[in-house]
């Protein structure tokens, strides 16, 4: 790093050399005085040719560049409307990419081409109707098939999800993610208030409805291969935002406001080993709101499980009322027997500081 | 072409009659509490450089931290003292609020005071041909209340818990809670101060602007024949006047949740082991009230760029500026737009999808006025006569990133491909061409084009020239790469990409440093202009009155331009701005104050018939200098 450093200075020192230079150099030239009628300088014709030169570099620098980051992109979408939304990422981008292309070349060239020469004189060319129509048409027809295929994607993304979705409750805290599913029995998730929050219970699991008595957490999240998987989406303190990079899925995480999201996986975590040859591949949840000091490195492991494997998983996840059967207590007398099922004939020992947080 | 100042002192010898030249003004009332435009419009210059230079360095400090995560930065321990942490490393709040505070100098503070304050001050009283501001008084409190702003929100640079922390756009609950960072504390109330004197000061320059264009054009200048220049600073001025109090009343709320316990934004939150009382609010009506302003603010910052871009490529090509009325009609449709297009920043915010599908089709419309006028430009060049002085050349660079940086917001601009792109770096590198680099090409351009007129004296342009080709390749070494992070899912705001998992973070490295390296290069290249700059007033070479052949009024004032800029009558105005190489005509410019009389050999037909209302054009003399002595 000390050599990075030494690199800096020689370049300010650069600089500065050149910036003392030309300052003399512009003292010399006071005093010779003014010259011509047009603000012309010897420098026409190298500036021209930087545009040419600047467009050569430029574009030899983009394709290059590009090429060589083209393995680092994300590898291919593993969820069905990923797969659309790349395909039409990279269209689309072929379209900019274009334009791009074609309006800089046009601009640098003409740059370079009608650099001042006192033998000509430029076209007075004030306005072309025509012209203009055509390049308002144009664009707005190219904007329109954009939107229209964007919209009808946008539109399928964001519809209600199937009713034989896997909800999944995820909720963001500075700086992790709590998880919670529906449980094995019901398949509804209980209702939650952040008034009921403890340390034990960090997501404040409300034991008066009897659809929480079966719910179980986790400190990862498993997702079914295959099916539609609904994510139910809150935050306890500030924003943050959910977003599954290879399923190509993000959604604010918003205190006071529920917000979700659904999407069908199709690669199970070891498809993906298999595909990227590594062993130790894990797909990631990761946060994209800011959210303070850990923002960074607010991410949990994220499993795409085969179905069976997936059934399998969530048959060995004991209820949360299971593990702390404490929270008996404030489950109403008229449902406590529904809810004794789940407790364990032998109260487990870490229960006793559940009990105190409790209370 | 002393033209309008001779033809003045012909026909009004006698006419002396401005009340304001009879006192001279003191040092403080010439220098600093100055009513006078131009004053006013260089101290918003020198301010706006001096905080493009600190907002600048904190970026510096950041991609430090991104380029080279394993540098040891104890070296920087005299400077930053506790914000480099035991490990010789930045602290992880302070690279959060380095982010935020380079977002909001460089948007505010740069590029909305330094280019808007400064050239809507210089150009609209010279260029339409008036004596001054509608009102001098409030354009120089516009003036102060932007330096007490910035006053409180360098200082706040200074706080032990560090300046506000949570993103230039200060998202609640994150901003109104301070236990939920320590820039949210008495930082954050420092920046919600200084914007609040920023938005008083931002609206009482808008409001000058606009009744000065509106009332003191001189006679002849109609509205199709004011400059470019001017029409965009009327429609920035009429975005930042309709858009700026919406941030105002976002920012009162959110000082209403942070101290008088409301809950505009907040509710039902668990924060450090305490369930707070709030209930019902909801942090997305501040995004909708923030971006109500954030979007066209976009444009305010990027208008009066185009806008100075029309003038100077004009000028500088020797060709009239194509499509005029197509050009002024594109910022008009720009201007309405800005204001209908601002969820965009919001699709995956939790906003109802009908919504973002609503202001998905709004926002690829906006795209369409965009295009038109880059394919203007480049019409423009065609068939000129190209002289690339400095200011020439940025020109050129802003339309380049204007292209470059405005393709991509139609990707982002698809509420479908946002979802994956939303806060990564393919953002970041989109607003950072479109919006930072345009607009920043704009202000120097603008700089090196109307310094003769600031100063009466000339910048070097070897240096121009140097400044221009470090800054253009360097703008594009930085941001460029920017987007392949970005298309990789990096999300922008992050300390270090280690979570990102799968060794991923090492995908990047070697490019990460290079655009680091490319950063600090480019801004070490800024210290060229900044030498040129400052040397230039006291050394540069003396300036001739109209240096570019430029045809607008301000080159017919005299070169050391004084209170009241003309010294005789201000001179009418037949023309448009915008006759450069007109067939027929000797000169290859014909200044807005030579009359259609005068130039018979290269008058089109219908300028012809125009020439029996100039009698009428010089009768409104009496008028116009009436208006003066009220």
């Amino acid at each position: 790093m000390n050599y990075l450093i030494g690199l800096l200075s020689v370049v300010f020192f650069i600089l500065a050399i050149s910036v003392i230079a030309k300052s003399m150099k512009l003292n010399k030239n006071l005093a010779q005085g003014d010259d011509e009628s047009t603000p012309l300088d010897s420098s026409n014709n190298s500036n021209a040719y930087g545009m040419l030169i600047f467009w050569l570099l430029g574009t030899i620098a983009g394709v290059w560049s590009f090429l060589h980051s083209l393995p680092d992109f994300l590898p291919e979408a593993a969820s069905k409307h990923g797969i659309d939304t790349d395909r039409m990422f990279w269209v689309s981008m072929a379209v900019v990419t274009f334009a791009f292309f074609a309006t800089n070349t046009l601009l640098l060239f003409f740059a370079f081409k009608y650099r001042y020469n006192k033998n000509r004189k430029a076209t007075f060319y004030p306005v072309n109707h025509k012209l203009e129509l055509i390049w308002t048409v144009i664009p707005a027809i190219v904007m329109a098939i954009l939107v229209f295929t964007g919209w009808r994607t946008w539109r399928d993304i964001t519809s209600q999800a199937p009713s034989d979705a896997v909800v999944i409750e995820i909720t963001g805290h500075q700086f992790g993610w709590y998880v919670r599913y529906a449980g094995n029995d019901d398949n509804q998730l209980g209702n939650q208030n952040y008034k009921l929050i403890d340390e034990t219970n960090s997501i404040g699991i409300d034991f008066t409805d009897k659809n929480s008595f079966d719910d179980f957490t986790a400190t990862e999240l498993h997702i079914p291969k295959g099916k539609p998987v609904l994510l139910k989406i809150k935050a306890q303190d500030v924003l943050h935002s959910v977003y599954l990079p290879y399923q190509r899925v993000k959604m604010d995480a918003v205190p006071g406001m529920p917000t979700k999201f659904w999407f069908t996986p199709t690669i199970s975590t070891d498809e993906m080993r298999a595909k990227l040859n590594n062993k130790d591949f894990n797909f990631k949840l990761n946060c994209t709101e800011i959210c303070g000091r850990g923002h960074f490195g607010m991410a949990i492991t994220v499993f795409v499980d085969e179905p069976a494997d997936y059934k399998k998983w969530c048959a060995e996840q004991k209820p949360f009322l299971a593990t702390n059967p404490s929270y008996l207590e404030k489950v109403p007398a008229n449902l406590k027997a529904k809810a004794s099922k789940y407790i364990p004939a032998e109260p487990i020992a870490t229960d006793s500081t559940a009990t105190a947080a409790a209370l | 072409m002393s033209t309008a100042t001779t033809h003045a002192e012909e026909v009004h010898a006698h006419a002396h009659d401005h009340e304001h030249e009879h006192h001279e003004p003191n040092f403080i009332q010439k220098y600093i509490f100055s009513e006078d435009h131009k004053t006013i419009a260089k101290q918003y210059l020198i301010m706006g450089i001096l905080w493009a230079f600190v907002g600048g360095s904190l970026s510096i400090l950041f991609r430090l931290q991104l380029g080279f995560p394993e540098m040891q930065l104890e070296w920087l321990r005299p400077l930053l003292g506790e914000w480099i942490d035991e490990s010789g490393k930045l602290d992880k709040e302070f690279y959060l609020a380095l982010v935020t505070m380079h977002g909001t100098i460089m948007v505010f503070f740069v590029l909305t005071a330094g280019l808007s304050g400064t050239f809507s001050n210089f150009l609209i009283p010279l260029q339409i041909g008036a004596r001054d501001m509608a009102s001098g008084f409030i354009n120089m409190l516009s003036f102060w209340f932007f330096f007490l702003s910035s006053a409180v929100m360098f200082s706040s640079l200074f706080l032990e818990t560090g300046p506000a922390s949570g993103g230039w756009v200060i998202y609640p609950p994150l901003s109104a809670l301070p236990q939920a960072m320590p820039g949210s504390g008495l930082g954050m109330t420092l920046w919600l101060t200084s914007m609040a004197l920023f938005i008083v000061s931002s609206l009482m320059g808008g409001i000058n602007y606009i009744c000065t264009i509106i009332n003191l054009r001189t006679r002849g200048m109609t509205f199709t024949k004011m400059p470019l220049t001017i029409w965009s600073f009327f429609f920035t001025a009429i975005l930042g006047l309709l858009s700026f109090p919406v941030l105002l009343s976002a920012a009162l709320l959110l000082i209403f949740d942070r101290s008088f316990g409301t809950s505009f934004y907040l509710s039902e939150i668990y924060i450090q082991g305490q369930a707070l009382p709030n209930m019902g609010g909801s942090p997305i009506l501040y995004q909708h009230l923030f971006w109500f302003l954030g979007h066209p603010e976009v444009y305010i910052v990027l208008l009066p760029a185009l806008g100075m871009t029309s003038e100077i490529i004009a000028t500088n090509a020797r060709k009239p500026i194509f499509g005029y009325r197509a050009m002024i009609g594109s910022m008009m449709g720009i201007t309405v737009l800005a204001f209908i297009v601002w969820a965009h920043h919001m699709f995956v915010t939790g906003m109802n999808p009908f919504l973002g599908s609503v202001f998905m089709f709004l926002t690829l419309i906006i795209a369409v006025p965009s295009a038109v006028k880059a394919f203007n430009y480049i019409t423009t060049l065609w068939k000129g006569n190209l002289i690339f002085t400095p200011a020439m050349l940025f020109s050129i660079g802003l339309v380049s990133l204007f292209i470059s940086g405005g393709v991509t917001g139609i990707i982002l601009g698809n509420s479908a491909l946002d979802i994956n792109l939303h806060d990564t770096y393919f953002v970041v590198a989109h607003f950072h061409l479109v919006m930072g680099s345009a607009s920043f090409f704009g202000l120097m351009a603008g700089v090196y084009h109307w310094y003769p007129k600031m100063f009466g004296r000339m910048m070097n342009k070897t240096l121009g020239y140097i400044h221009f080709w470090a800054t253009f390749v360097g703008v594009y070494c930085v941001f460029f790469p920017m987007h392949y992070t970005g298309i990789a899912g990096f999300p922008r705001r992050y300390y270090s990409f280690t979570a990102l998992g799968n060794g991923r973070e090492e995908a990047f490295t070697d490019l990460n440093m290079f655009i680091s390296i490319a950063a600090i290069l480019t801004f070490s290249a800024q210290a060229i202009f900044f030498w040129n700059f400052f040397y230039s007033i006291f050394k540069g070479k003396k300036a001739t009155q109209n240096p570019w052949n430029s045809t607008t009024l301000e080159w017919t004032t005299p070169v050391e331009v004084g209170h009241g800029n003309w010294p005789g009558e201000i001179p009418a105005v037949y023309r448009w701005p915008y006759d450069y190489s007109k067939p027929g005509a000797e000169s290859d410019f014909i200044p807005q104050n030579v009359p259609y009389s005068a130039t018979p050999e290269s008058n089109l037909p219908e300028e012809n018939e125009e020439i029996a209302n100039e009698k009428a054009i010089e009768s409104l003399l009496a008028a116009q200098n009436e208006s003066y002595n009220r």
